[in-house]
Protein backbone atom coordinates (compact mmCIF):
# COMPACT_ATOMS: atom_id res chain seq x y z
CA UNK A 1 0.00 0.00 0.00
CA UNK A 2 1.62 3.45 -1.19
CA UNK A 3 -0.41 5.66 0.74
CA UNK A 4 -1.38 5.60 4.60
CA UNK A 5 -2.75 8.26 6.88
CA UNK A 6 0.90 8.03 8.93
CA UNK A 7 4.08 8.94 7.22
CA UNK A 8 6.78 8.23 9.76
CA UNK A 9 8.68 10.99 8.27
CA UNK A 10 5.74 13.68 8.86
CA UNK A 11 7.08 13.60 12.68
CA UNK A 12 9.96 15.62 11.72
CA UNK A 13 7.40 18.66 10.38
CA UNK A 14 5.54 18.59 13.51
CA UNK A 15 6.59 22.13 13.84
CA UNK A 16 5.44 22.88 10.48
CA UNK A 17 2.03 23.50 12.57
CA UNK A 18 3.09 26.59 13.61
CA UNK A 19 2.70 28.08 9.53
CA UNK A 20 -1.24 27.77 10.24
CA UNK A 21 -1.45 29.23 13.50
CA UNK A 22 1.70 30.58 14.95
CA UNK A 23 1.00 31.70 18.35
CA UNK A 24 -0.86 28.78 19.45
CA UNK A 25 2.18 26.21 18.13
CA UNK A 26 4.47 28.38 19.74
CA UNK A 27 3.00 28.40 23.64
CA UNK A 28 2.33 24.24 22.63
CA UNK A 29 6.00 23.44 21.90
CA UNK A 30 7.34 26.43 24.58
CA UNK A 31 4.88 24.38 27.24
CA UNK A 32 5.83 20.88 25.23
CA UNK A 33 9.62 21.74 26.09
CA UNK A 34 9.31 22.78 29.51
CA UNK A 35 6.78 19.76 30.43
CA UNK A 36 9.92 17.32 29.18
CA UNK A 37 12.60 19.25 31.04
CA UNK A 38 14.17 18.12 34.47
CA UNK A 39 11.54 19.20 37.38
CA UNK A 40 10.21 17.22 40.18
CA UNK A 41 9.87 14.05 37.89
CA UNK A 42 13.18 13.75 35.82
CA UNK A 43 13.73 14.04 31.84
CA UNK A 44 14.42 10.17 32.09
CA UNK A 45 11.41 9.67 34.18
CA UNK A 46 8.98 11.58 31.92
CA UNK A 47 10.35 10.08 28.49
CA UNK A 48 9.09 6.41 30.22
CA UNK A 49 5.88 8.40 31.23
CA UNK A 50 5.35 9.00 28.09
CA UNK A 51 5.96 5.98 26.51
CA UNK A 52 3.33 4.54 28.28
CA UNK A 53 0.98 7.64 27.43
CA UNK A 54 2.12 7.52 23.64
CA UNK A 55 0.43 3.91 23.76
CA UNK A 56 -2.65 4.56 25.63
CA UNK A 57 -3.48 7.08 23.03
CA UNK A 58 -2.22 4.86 20.57
CA UNK A 59 0.12 7.63 18.64
CA UNK A 60 2.37 6.09 16.32
CA UNK A 61 4.57 9.32 15.90
CA UNK A 62 4.71 9.29 19.78
CA UNK A 63 5.50 5.42 20.18
CA UNK A 64 8.34 5.90 17.65
CA UNK A 65 9.57 9.05 19.14
CA UNK A 66 9.31 8.35 22.78
CA UNK A 67 10.80 4.30 22.12
CA UNK A 68 14.02 6.35 20.86
CA UNK A 69 14.08 8.61 23.62
CA UNK A 70 13.86 5.61 25.96
CA UNK A 71 16.96 3.91 24.36
CA UNK A 72 18.43 6.90 24.77
CA UNK A 73 17.80 7.47 28.10
CA UNK A 74 19.17 4.06 28.98
CA UNK A 75 16.16 1.97 29.55
CA UNK A 76 16.06 -1.88 29.35
CA UNK A 77 13.60 -3.40 26.68
CA UNK A 78 11.84 -5.05 29.67
CA UNK A 79 11.23 -1.41 31.45
CA UNK A 80 10.29 -0.29 28.61
CA UNK A 81 7.36 -2.99 27.71
CA UNK A 82 6.38 -2.93 31.66
CA UNK A 83 5.72 0.74 30.90
CA UNK A 84 3.85 -0.82 28.07
CA UNK A 85 1.69 -3.13 30.17
CA UNK A 86 0.99 -0.24 32.42
CA UNK A 87 -1.12 1.37 29.71
CA UNK A 88 -2.47 -1.54 28.67
CA UNK A 89 -4.17 -2.74 32.42
CA UNK A 90 -5.25 1.26 32.24
CA UNK A 91 -7.09 0.62 29.10
CA UNK A 92 -8.14 -2.60 29.60
CA UNK A 93 -8.88 -1.86 33.36
CA UNK A 94 -11.16 1.52 32.05
CA UNK A 95 -13.06 -0.87 30.34
CA UNK A 96 -13.80 -3.57 32.93
CA UNK A 97 -14.52 -0.99 35.72
CA UNK A 98 -17.25 -0.26 33.53
CA UNK A 99 -19.08 -3.69 34.36
CA UNK A 100 -19.98 -2.51 37.30
CA UNK A 101 -21.87 0.34 35.80
CA UNK A 102 -23.42 -2.37 33.90
CA UNK A 103 -24.04 -4.88 36.83
CA UNK A 104 -25.50 -1.13 38.69
CA UNK A 105 -27.91 -1.42 35.69
CA UNK A 106 -28.66 -4.91 35.92
CA UNK A 107 -29.93 -4.55 39.38
CA UNK A 108 -32.15 -1.10 38.78
CA UNK A 109 -33.38 -3.45 36.08
CA UNK A 110 -33.93 -6.90 37.45
CA UNK A 111 -36.34 -7.78 39.50
CA UNK B 1 31.09 -14.65 12.03
CA UNK B 2 33.62 -13.47 9.49
CA UNK B 3 34.90 -9.51 9.50
CA UNK B 4 34.07 -7.72 6.59
CA UNK B 5 37.07 -7.95 4.71
CA UNK B 6 37.53 -11.87 4.58
CA UNK B 7 33.58 -11.53 3.88
CA UNK B 8 35.29 -9.62 1.01
CA UNK B 9 31.89 -7.01 1.68
CA UNK B 10 32.15 -3.97 -0.27
CA UNK B 11 32.37 -1.82 3.01
CA UNK B 12 35.37 -3.18 4.14
CA UNK B 13 36.87 -0.59 1.78
CA UNK B 14 37.47 2.93 3.66
CA UNK B 15 37.05 4.87 0.41
CA UNK B 16 33.37 2.86 -0.35
CA UNK B 17 32.66 3.42 3.79
CA UNK B 18 33.30 7.24 3.20
CA UNK B 19 31.41 7.10 -0.41
CA UNK B 20 28.24 5.93 1.52
CA UNK B 21 27.54 8.32 4.18
CA UNK B 22 29.04 11.05 1.69
CA UNK B 23 26.75 9.94 -0.97
CA UNK B 24 24.69 7.15 -1.09
CA UNK B 25 21.28 9.31 -1.33
CA UNK B 26 20.25 12.80 -2.14
CA UNK B 27 19.68 13.29 1.43
CA UNK B 28 23.16 12.41 2.34
CA UNK B 29 24.46 14.36 -0.22
CA UNK B 30 22.65 17.34 1.02
CA UNK B 31 23.68 17.20 4.50
CA UNK B 32 25.84 19.83 5.89
CA UNK B 33 29.74 18.56 5.58
CA UNK B 34 31.12 18.51 9.24
CA UNK B 35 34.09 21.26 7.86
CA UNK B 36 31.59 23.82 7.12
CA UNK B 37 29.86 23.22 10.51
CA UNK B 38 33.75 23.88 11.80
CA UNK B 39 33.83 26.54 9.98
CA UNK B 40 30.54 28.55 11.30
CA UNK B 41 31.67 27.68 14.83
CA UNK B 42 35.42 28.89 14.18
CA UNK B 43 37.42 25.72 14.62
CA UNK B 44 38.36 25.02 10.99
CA UNK B 45 41.15 23.58 10.28
CA UNK B 46 40.73 21.58 13.65
CA UNK B 47 44.40 21.92 15.75
CA UNK B 48 45.11 19.68 18.29
CA UNK B 49 45.59 21.37 22.19
CA UNK B 50 48.03 19.15 22.39
CA UNK B 51 49.03 15.79 22.77
CA UNK B 52 48.38 13.64 25.71
CA UNK B 53 46.88 10.75 25.14
CA UNK B 54 49.09 7.67 22.83
CA UNK B 55 47.02 5.23 21.68
CA UNK B 56 48.88 2.28 19.83
CA UNK B 57 46.66 0.04 17.67
CA UNK B 58 48.64 -2.90 18.57
CA UNK B 59 46.67 -5.37 15.91
CA UNK B 60 43.50 -6.08 14.59
CA UNK B 61 43.30 -9.65 15.79
CA UNK B 62 39.98 -10.37 18.17
CA UNK B 63 38.99 -13.62 19.84
CA UNK B 64 35.26 -12.01 19.20
CA UNK B 65 33.46 -10.61 16.25
CA UNK B 66 31.34 -7.84 17.80
CA UNK B 67 28.98 -6.46 15.23
CA UNK B 68 29.17 -2.63 15.76
CA UNK B 69 33.02 -3.32 15.62
CA UNK B 70 34.51 -0.38 13.95
CA UNK B 71 37.72 -1.58 13.53
CA UNK B 72 36.45 -4.83 11.92
CA UNK B 73 38.27 -7.08 14.02
CA UNK B 74 38.33 -10.40 14.49
CA UNK B 75 40.48 -13.94 14.57
CA UNK B 76 40.59 -13.80 11.05
CA UNK B 77 42.39 -10.48 11.34
CA UNK B 78 46.60 -10.73 10.86
CA UNK B 79 47.30 -7.29 11.20
CA UNK B 80 49.50 -7.42 14.38
CA UNK B 81 52.15 -4.99 15.21
CA UNK B 82 55.55 -5.78 15.79
CA UNK B 83 58.21 -5.65 18.09
CA UNK B 84 60.35 -3.26 16.03
CA UNK B 85 57.13 -0.85 15.68
CA UNK B 86 56.90 -1.11 19.04
CA UNK B 87 60.41 -0.13 19.67
CA UNK B 88 59.88 3.01 17.71
CA UNK B 89 56.33 3.87 20.27
CA UNK B 90 58.96 3.87 22.91
CA UNK B 91 61.52 5.76 21.04
CA UNK B 92 59.05 8.44 20.48
CA UNK B 93 57.69 8.05 24.11
CA UNK B 94 61.14 8.10 25.79
CA UNK B 95 61.50 11.71 24.48
CA UNK B 96 58.58 13.14 25.15
CA UNK B 97 56.31 14.43 27.95
CA UNK B 98 53.21 12.22 27.24
CA UNK B 99 51.90 10.61 30.03
CA UNK B 100 49.30 8.38 29.15
CA UNK B 101 49.72 5.14 26.70
CA UNK B 102 46.33 3.95 25.55
CA UNK B 103 46.53 0.46 24.26
CA UNK B 104 43.59 -1.22 22.07
CA UNK B 105 43.23 -3.51 19.28
CA UNK B 106 41.41 -5.77 18.67
CA UNK B 107 42.73 -7.52 21.37
CA UNK B 108 45.94 -6.00 22.65
CA UNK B 109 46.56 -8.77 24.49
CA UNK B 110 46.72 -10.91 21.56
CA UNK B 111 49.60 -9.06 20.42
CA UNK B 112 52.61 -11.46 21.45
CA UNK B 113 54.56 -8.94 22.58
CA UNK B 114 52.00 -7.44 24.69
CA UNK B 115 53.52 -8.36 28.22
CA UNK B 116 57.36 -7.06 26.95
CA UNK B 117 55.83 -3.74 25.91
CA UNK B 118 53.78 -3.29 28.66
CA UNK B 119 56.55 -3.86 31.07
CA UNK B 120 58.73 -1.70 29.23
CA UNK B 121 56.41 1.14 28.95
CA UNK B 122 56.02 0.50 32.64
CA UNK B 123 59.27 1.74 32.94
CA UNK B 124 59.05 4.75 31.57
CA UNK B 125 56.63 5.79 34.09
CA UNK B 126 53.91 6.34 31.85
CA UNK B 127 50.19 5.40 33.10
CA UNK B 128 48.82 2.86 30.98
CA UNK B 129 45.06 1.70 29.90
CA UNK B 130 44.74 -1.52 28.20
CA UNK B 131 41.25 -2.03 26.11
CA UNK B 132 39.95 -4.88 27.32
CA UNK B 133 36.83 -6.92 25.55
CA UNK B 134 36.75 -8.89 28.97
CA UNK B 135 35.91 -12.29 27.32
CA UNK B 136 39.62 -12.82 26.58
CA UNK B 137 41.17 -12.87 29.98
CA UNK B 138 38.63 -16.03 30.78
CA UNK B 139 40.93 -18.29 28.17
CA UNK B 140 43.79 -20.12 29.75
CA UNK B 141 46.20 -18.45 27.79
CA UNK B 142 45.74 -15.07 29.33
CA UNK B 143 44.34 -16.36 32.55
CA UNK B 144 47.10 -14.52 34.33
CA UNK B 145 46.99 -11.32 32.60
CA UNK B 146 45.12 -9.29 35.15
CA UNK B 147 47.03 -10.27 37.85
CA UNK B 148 50.35 -8.99 35.59
CA UNK B 149 48.54 -6.09 34.63
CA UNK B 150 47.41 -5.40 38.76
CA UNK B 151 51.15 -5.54 39.38
CA UNK B 152 51.92 -2.68 37.08
CA UNK B 153 49.17 -0.36 37.78
CA UNK B 154 47.45 -1.01 34.55
CA UNK B 155 44.25 0.90 33.91
CA UNK B 156 41.37 -1.10 32.51
CA UNK B 157 39.01 -0.01 30.47
CA UNK B 158 36.56 -2.40 29.10
CA UNK B 159 33.50 -3.12 26.90
CA UNK B 160 30.12 -3.83 28.27
CA UNK B 161 27.46 -2.43 25.85
CA UNK B 162 24.59 -2.96 28.27
CA UNK B 163 23.90 -4.07 32.10
CA UNK B 164 21.26 -6.07 30.31
CA UNK B 165 22.70 -10.12 28.98
CA UNK B 166 20.02 -9.66 25.94
CA UNK B 167 21.33 -6.08 24.56
CA UNK B 168 25.27 -6.88 25.46
CA UNK B 169 24.75 -10.73 23.85
CA UNK B 170 23.20 -9.56 20.76
CA UNK B 171 26.06 -6.56 20.26
CA UNK B 172 28.77 -8.99 21.14
CA UNK B 173 27.61 -12.68 20.55
CA UNK B 174 25.66 -15.12 22.73
CA UNK B 175 27.56 -16.07 26.65
CA UNK B 176 29.63 -12.52 26.09
CA UNK B 177 27.57 -11.17 29.37
CA UNK B 178 28.15 -14.11 31.30
CA UNK B 179 31.46 -14.43 30.73
CA UNK B 180 32.29 -11.06 30.90
CA UNK B 181 30.47 -10.83 34.60
CA UNK B 182 32.91 -13.94 35.60
CA UNK B 183 35.86 -11.58 34.46
CA UNK B 184 34.85 -8.72 36.27
CA UNK B 185 34.29 -10.29 39.25
CA UNK B 186 37.70 -11.93 38.93
CA UNK B 187 38.83 -8.03 38.44
CA UNK B 188 37.72 -6.96 41.31
CA UNK B 189 38.59 -10.23 43.90
CA UNK B 190 42.26 -8.36 42.79
CA UNK B 191 41.27 -5.21 44.03
CA UNK B 192 40.28 -3.81 40.30
CA UNK B 193 37.64 -1.06 40.60
CA UNK B 194 37.93 -0.34 44.25
CA UNK B 195 38.53 3.26 45.22
CA UNK B 196 40.88 2.16 47.63
CA UNK B 197 43.26 -0.26 45.48
CA UNK B 198 44.08 2.86 43.04
CA UNK B 199 43.51 0.11 40.61
CA UNK B 200 41.02 1.80 37.61
CA UNK B 201 38.60 -0.60 36.08
CA UNK B 202 35.94 1.19 33.80
CA UNK B 203 33.25 0.16 31.62
CA UNK B 204 32.25 1.02 28.14
CA UNK B 205 28.83 1.25 27.00
CA UNK B 206 28.11 1.54 23.02
CA UNK B 207 24.23 1.59 22.02
CA UNK B 208 23.38 -1.15 20.58
CA UNK B 209 21.44 0.30 17.26
CA UNK B 210 20.58 3.31 15.74
CA UNK B 211 20.31 5.76 18.54
CA UNK B 212 22.30 7.97 20.57
CA UNK B 213 23.94 6.80 23.98
CA UNK B 214 21.79 8.08 27.44
CA UNK B 215 23.37 10.48 30.09
CA UNK B 216 26.77 9.13 31.17
CA UNK B 217 26.13 9.97 34.88
CA UNK B 218 22.36 9.10 34.91
CA UNK B 219 23.55 5.59 33.16
CA UNK B 220 26.69 5.17 35.41
CA UNK B 221 23.92 5.12 38.36
CA UNK B 222 21.63 2.63 36.71
CA UNK B 223 24.99 0.25 35.41
CA UNK B 224 26.32 0.44 39.44
CA UNK B 225 22.89 -0.63 41.22
CA UNK B 226 22.18 -3.38 38.42
CA UNK B 227 25.99 -4.26 38.63
CA UNK B 228 25.94 -4.36 42.17
CA UNK B 229 22.22 -5.83 43.00
CA UNK B 230 22.85 -8.68 40.55
CA UNK B 231 26.23 -9.70 40.55
CA UNK B 232 27.85 -7.71 43.75
CA UNK B 233 30.06 -5.83 40.80
CA UNK B 234 31.80 -2.53 41.41
CA UNK B 235 34.17 -0.36 38.83
CA UNK B 236 35.28 3.08 38.53
CA UNK B 237 33.90 4.85 35.64
CA UNK B 238 31.37 4.47 32.90
CA UNK B 239 32.41 5.90 29.08
CA UNK B 240 29.25 6.22 27.15
CA UNK B 241 30.67 6.37 23.52
CA UNK B 242 28.79 6.83 20.10
CA UNK B 243 28.86 4.34 17.10
CA UNK B 244 30.44 6.50 14.28
CA UNK B 245 28.96 4.83 11.21
CA UNK B 246 32.24 3.34 9.44
CA UNK B 247 32.62 -0.23 9.13
CA UNK B 248 30.53 -3.05 10.72
CA UNK B 249 28.14 -0.59 12.64
CA UNK B 250 27.96 1.32 8.91
CA UNK B 251 26.66 -2.02 7.25
CA UNK B 252 24.19 -2.38 9.76
CA UNK B 253 23.12 1.43 9.29
CA UNK B 254 23.34 0.47 5.57
CA UNK B 255 21.15 -2.97 5.91
CA UNK B 256 18.78 -2.02 8.29
CA UNK B 257 17.49 1.07 6.40
CA UNK B 258 18.75 3.59 8.72
CA UNK B 259 21.69 5.62 8.07
CA UNK B 260 20.05 8.74 6.90
CA UNK B 261 17.95 8.92 9.63
CA UNK B 262 20.82 8.39 11.86
CA UNK B 263 23.18 10.83 9.96
CA UNK B 264 20.73 13.32 10.21
CA UNK B 265 20.51 12.71 13.70
CA UNK B 266 23.80 13.13 14.41
CA UNK B 267 23.75 16.07 12.52
CA UNK B 268 21.12 17.91 14.01
CA UNK B 269 22.78 16.97 17.50
CA UNK B 270 25.88 18.55 16.87
CA UNK B 271 27.30 20.22 20.21
CA UNK B 272 29.83 23.18 19.73
CA UNK B 273 30.82 22.42 23.25
CA UNK B 274 31.61 18.19 22.15
CA UNK B 275 33.64 20.05 19.34
CA UNK B 276 35.53 21.73 21.29
CA UNK B 277 36.62 18.78 23.07
CA UNK B 278 37.36 16.18 20.64
CA UNK B 279 39.73 13.31 21.54
CA UNK B 280 41.86 13.99 18.03
CA UNK B 281 42.54 17.64 19.51
CA UNK B 282 44.91 16.01 22.37
CA UNK B 283 45.06 12.38 20.98
CA UNK B 284 47.51 10.33 18.66
CA UNK B 285 46.45 7.15 17.33
CA UNK B 286 49.37 4.63 15.96
CA UNK B 287 48.38 1.75 13.74
CA UNK B 288 49.60 -1.79 13.90
CA UNK B 289 52.16 -1.09 10.54
CA UNK B 290 53.49 2.50 12.56
CA UNK B 291 51.26 4.73 10.74
CA UNK B 292 50.14 8.17 12.76
CA UNK B 293 46.51 8.96 12.45
CA UNK B 294 44.24 11.50 13.82
CA UNK B 295 42.20 9.02 15.69
CA UNK B 296 41.21 5.33 15.79
CA UNK B 297 38.46 5.78 13.87
CA UNK B 298 40.37 7.63 10.81
CA UNK B 299 42.68 4.44 11.39
CA UNK B 300 39.82 2.21 10.16
CA UNK B 301 39.23 4.72 7.10
CA UNK B 302 43.08 4.85 6.32
CA UNK B 303 43.04 8.82 6.49
CA UNK B 304 46.83 9.46 7.98
CA UNK B 305 47.98 12.60 9.52
CA UNK B 306 48.36 15.15 6.87
CA UNK B 307 49.03 18.90 6.10
CA UNK B 308 52.81 18.07 6.24
CA UNK B 309 52.68 16.17 9.71
CA UNK B 310 54.76 13.28 9.93
CA UNK B 311 52.30 10.02 9.17
CA UNK B 312 54.89 7.40 10.45
CA UNK B 313 56.00 6.67 13.98
CA UNK B 314 59.73 6.17 12.46
CA UNK B 315 59.64 9.86 11.76
CA UNK B 316 57.83 11.27 15.16
CA UNK B 317 58.13 14.84 15.63
CA UNK B 318 55.87 15.94 18.44
CA UNK B 319 56.54 20.29 17.40
CA UNK B 320 54.94 19.64 14.20
CA UNK B 321 52.20 16.86 15.23
CA UNK B 322 51.24 19.68 17.88
CA UNK B 323 50.97 21.78 15.33
CA UNK B 324 48.98 19.75 12.64
CA UNK B 325 45.54 20.19 10.92
CA UNK B 326 43.63 17.08 12.13
CA UNK B 327 41.98 15.32 9.11
CA UNK B 328 37.29 15.25 9.12
CA UNK B 329 34.88 14.10 7.05
CA UNK B 330 31.39 13.23 7.74
CA UNK B 331 31.95 10.32 10.51
CA UNK B 332 33.29 12.84 13.05
CA UNK B 333 29.72 14.17 14.03
CA UNK B 334 29.62 11.00 15.68
CA UNK B 335 32.08 12.58 18.25
CA UNK B 336 30.73 16.07 18.46
CA UNK B 337 26.71 14.97 18.79
CA UNK B 338 25.11 15.42 22.19
CA UNK B 339 27.10 15.26 25.06
CA UNK B 340 30.22 14.13 22.98
CA UNK B 341 31.96 10.93 22.22
CA UNK B 342 35.63 10.20 22.99
CA UNK B 343 37.37 6.97 24.31
CA UNK B 344 36.62 8.36 27.46
CA UNK B 345 33.63 9.03 27.17
CA UNK B 346 30.98 11.88 27.28
CA UNK B 347 33.44 15.32 26.51
CA UNK B 348 30.31 18.09 27.52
Amino acid sequence: MDKTYYNPDDLKKFGDVGEFQKELADKFFDYYGTVFADSALSAREKSLIALAVSHAVQCPYCIDAYTEESLEKGYSEEQMMEAVHVAAAIRGGASLVHGVQMMNKVDKLSM
Amino acid sequence: MKSLIAQSHPLSDPKAQLDVINNKTEKLKSLEKFEDKLEEIGLEPLKPTGIEIFQINVGYMCNMTCKHCHVDAGPDRKEIMTKETLQYCLDALQDSDIETVDLTGGAPEMNPHFRWFVDEVSKLGKHIIVRSNLTILDTRKFEDLPQFMADRGVEITCSLPFYSKRRTDIQRGEGTYDKSMKVLKLLNSIGYGKEETGLRLNLVYNPVGAFLPPNQEELQQQYKERLWNDHEIVFNDLYTITNLPISRYLTFLVESGNLEDYMEKLITAFNPGAAQGVMCRNTISIGWDGTLYDCDFNQMLQMKTNHGAPDHIKDWDLDKLNNREIVVDQHCYGCTAGMGSSCGGATV
